[in-house]
């Protein structure tokens, strides 16, 4: 499959659109408008999610034929293998059964979304038919003259080294943005103290909480009466080694005697 | 020692005809099932080795087709489909999981150029100018399968483990990438076969000797790095959280059964494979012969290569069972800082490092100016390490202090010098005994004799 991909994108880099590249076009072409409309037709979020994932791949799939290969493999990268999968890592937080209201808001909202959706699509459709229908396409030999990564570098870190960095600075103020709109403050949760897992943890061994299990009753002791209660290391009794329902049961004087059964 | 002539450039990809395109697809899928096969029979010979016991010795010649046997059992086995189960999806992930695993191996060099039927031709299925990303694309998608089979069974322990999995992966795969970056910089390309070739030798000398050309010890961080990311990239122990088996039952394929739970079995043994592969290719010479071999002067040509190849490969998978038989498991937050507060800040010092070496080397500076940039850059660190907060060791107490340090209510410990009575059955067994056993003693003189 690749190496025919390799072909392709070696016939698009000379100018040409060979029929391998059709092939591909009129193959993923309707799969990615399929992925499109399954997005927003689908009630379920992650099925949503999905559907855009197979629109993306066609994407990346098509860059990749028109000789981009490094834009292409990065849409795979970065859009299906990071953004979706945030974008899943956060539905399924939500959970599975949260899907989309089917009552609509807006009287007949839906039909009117879908004829001014038809409508633009057709109106952007041919104007960008009109535009670049008649177009020939040049430049992108020169472009990928030194090779296709070296190409994007060397404009990444000339002419647009500026905007390049704009962008980088823009997400990370983003980012840091919604980290701090969505912090919590941790050490409260609905007004007691929250012990952190170092607290937690000193507190399990703290002298009065032993953390291993309960020794039975019985064990190293005198007897096996399950009312014997058994016997820490340094030879103390072990109170919780008893149940506390049992009743502490002393042998009065009379039962302590000598019964004097023997020699009848 | 220049590359050699057959080495395979990005040329020669794309030309060969379609049959030699069938005959490598089917060589790369069966070399890829025979591994699986070998891997999970290799994987239990060794952790058997090192717990002290035989492992599977009953099928074939030692144990060798257990898997396939198990393989046979598990397609016969009664396919069960949740009732709360997202049906499509639960039946898709398993397919993605394998199929991103089979497509990641089509870039792997196996060998240089050979002839295949009077055909000239490269040892691999093909090779692109942006090769390894084709394998970060690829193990970026398989997750899929793994987040999208969790979340499909319609039950708890495996959506936690797809959970787990998609932040796991999020994390390590950024780690992986940039060690992957170094490569890219020193080799100069990002084709499998490129990067292969650039380790083939090095024209810098120092004195008599050659500078060395692997990038496992020229970018060593970068090595560690990568194994260390790619281990959590596959799930293996000690980071395979998302299917940690004492906290989520099976993790993402706690509900697959029959020939599904085989496919994701089989996608987890392929991408080990393919992380070795990858391994070997971008930092052990890909499938050239290490040093004692490379002397010999046809080690590198022909179908030879093969072998090196898949030697290197079964070695790294050593070390991926070797990990899995010493090390606990992480726990989560541990695992996900090790992620990000290590591995990438370690990762982006080292390639701002790479790229002032690289920079200084490429430079028109003389001798002295050089020199007075490195010392200056080593007086920088001397400065930093100096300023640096010092962590205070916390002083050894004895044991005795650590006992009249415990506060009131503590619980009892026995008398230090205690002296345990000899029990009386002990005797009559080691008495039976022609030599007396002793356990724990340190030699025979000082153990007990008789007791």
């Amino acid at each position: 499959m690749t190496s025919a991909l390799h072909l392709v994108a070696a016939a698009a880099a000379a100018g040409e659109v060979t029929t391998g590249e059709k092939a591909v076009f009129f193959i993923l072409a309707p799969i990615a408008l399929i992925g499109a409309i399954g997005m927003v037709a689908a009630r379920n979020a992650v099925h949503s999610a999905l559907w855009l994932v197979l629109t993306m791949l066609s994407l990346g799939v098509f860059y990749i034929v028109q000789a981009g290969p490094f834009i292409g493999m990065v849409q795979i990268i970065v859009y299906t293998g990071a953004i979706m999968m945030l974008f899943l890592f956060v539905l399924m937080l939500v959970g599975r059964d949260a899907s989309d209201a089917v009552i609509e808001t807006l009287r007949g909202q839906q039909a009117w979304a879908i004829v001014l959706g038809v409508g633009f699509a057709g109106l952007l459709g041919t104007g960008l038919a009109r535009v670049v229908g008649s177009l020939k396409v040049v430049g992108l030999e020169q472009a990928n003259a030194d090779g296709n990564v070296q190409g994007i570098a060397a404009l990444l870190f000339t002419k647009y080294v500026w905007v390049f960095e704009i962008s980088s600075a823009l997400l990370i103020t983003a980012a840091v943005g919604a980290m701090i709109l969505a912090h919590v403050d941790r050490s409260l949760r609905d007004g007691t103290a929250v012990m952190s897992q170092p607290e937690r943890m000193r507190a399990r061994f703290e002298p009065g909480s032993y953390p291993g299990p309960k020794p039975g009753p019985g064990v190293f002791a005198t007897s096996t009466s399950i009312a014997t209660p058994a016997k820490l290391p340094d030879g103390t009794p072990a109170q919780r080694s008893i149940s506390p329902i049992l009743p502490t049961r002393e042998l009065t004087a009379a039962e302590v005697a000598n019964k004097q059964t023997e020699g009848r | 020692m220049k590359p050699l002539a057959q080495d395979p450039t990005l040329n020669d990809f794309g030309h060969d005809p379609w049959w030699i395109v069938l005959i490598k697809v089917v060589v790369v899928f069966a070399f890829l099932v025979v591994m699986t096969l070998f891997a999970i029979w290799y994987e239990r010979r060794v952790v058997a080795r090192m717990q002290v016991r035989p492992g599977p010795n009953r099928n074939g010649p030692f144990g060798l087709l257990q898997s396939l046997a198990d393989g046979l059992k598990l397609a016969f086995k009664e396919d069960i489909m949740p009732k709360l189960a997202d049906k499509a999806v639960f039946f898709i992930a398993p397919v993605i999981s394998t199929v991103c695993a089979f497509t990641a191996f089509s870039i792997m060099p196996f060998g240089p150029v050979v002839s295949l039927f009077g055909h000239k031709t490269p040892l691999q299925l093909t090779d692109i100018p942006v090769a390894v990303l084709l394998v970060l694309a690829c193990s970026g998608l398989g997750i899929y399968g793994v987040v999208l089979g969790g979340w499909a069974s319609g039950s708890t322990y495996p959506l936690l483990g797809g959970l787990r999995s998609s932040a796991q992966m999020i994390s390590y795969e950024v780690a992986m990438g940039l060690s992957i970056v170094a490569v890219f910089m020193t080799s100069g390309t990002m084709s499998t076969s490129g990067i292969v070739a650039a380790q083939a030798g090095s024209d810098t000398h120092w004195g008599p000797i050659t500078a060395p050309s692997w990038y496992a010890i020229l970018l060593l961080p970068s090595f560690v790095i990568y194994f260390v990311s790619a281990i959590g990239e596959t799930n293996r122990a000690p980071f395979d959280l998302p299917e940690a088996e004492s906290e989520l039952v099976g993790g993402f394929h706690t509900e697959y059964s029959s020939l599904k739970f085989a496919l994701f079995f089989l996608a987890e043994y392929i991408n080990m494979v393919t992380v070795s592969a990858l391994c070997t290719t971008l930092f052990l010479g890909g499938w050239r012969a290490p040093w004692p071999i490379s002397l010999w002067a046809g080690a590198n040509s022909g179908w030879w290569p093969m072998l090196w190849f898949t030697i290197k490969i079964l070695l790294l998978l050593f070390v991926f069972v070797w990990l899995r038989g010493t090390l606990p498991r992480l726990r989560y937050d541990q695992f996900m800082r090790f992620g990000w507060k290590v591995l990438i800040p370690a990762n982006l010092i080292w390639i701002v490092a790479l790229s002032g070496i690289k920079t200084l080397q490429k430079s028109d500076w003389d001798g002295t100016k050089r020199t007075m940039v490195v010392v200056g850059v080593v007086i920088l660190l001397l400065i930093v390490a100096l300023v640096w907060p010092s962590k205070k060791e916390p002083e050894k107490l004895t044991v005795a202090d650590q006992i009249a340090a415990r506060p009131d209510g503590s619980f009892p410990l026995p008398p230090l010098d205690l002296v345990v009575p000899v029990n009386p059955r002990a005797k009559r067994i080691t008495a039976s005994r022609e030599e007396p056993v002793t356990v724990g003693a340190p030699d025979d003189s000082t153990g007990p004799k008789e007791a």
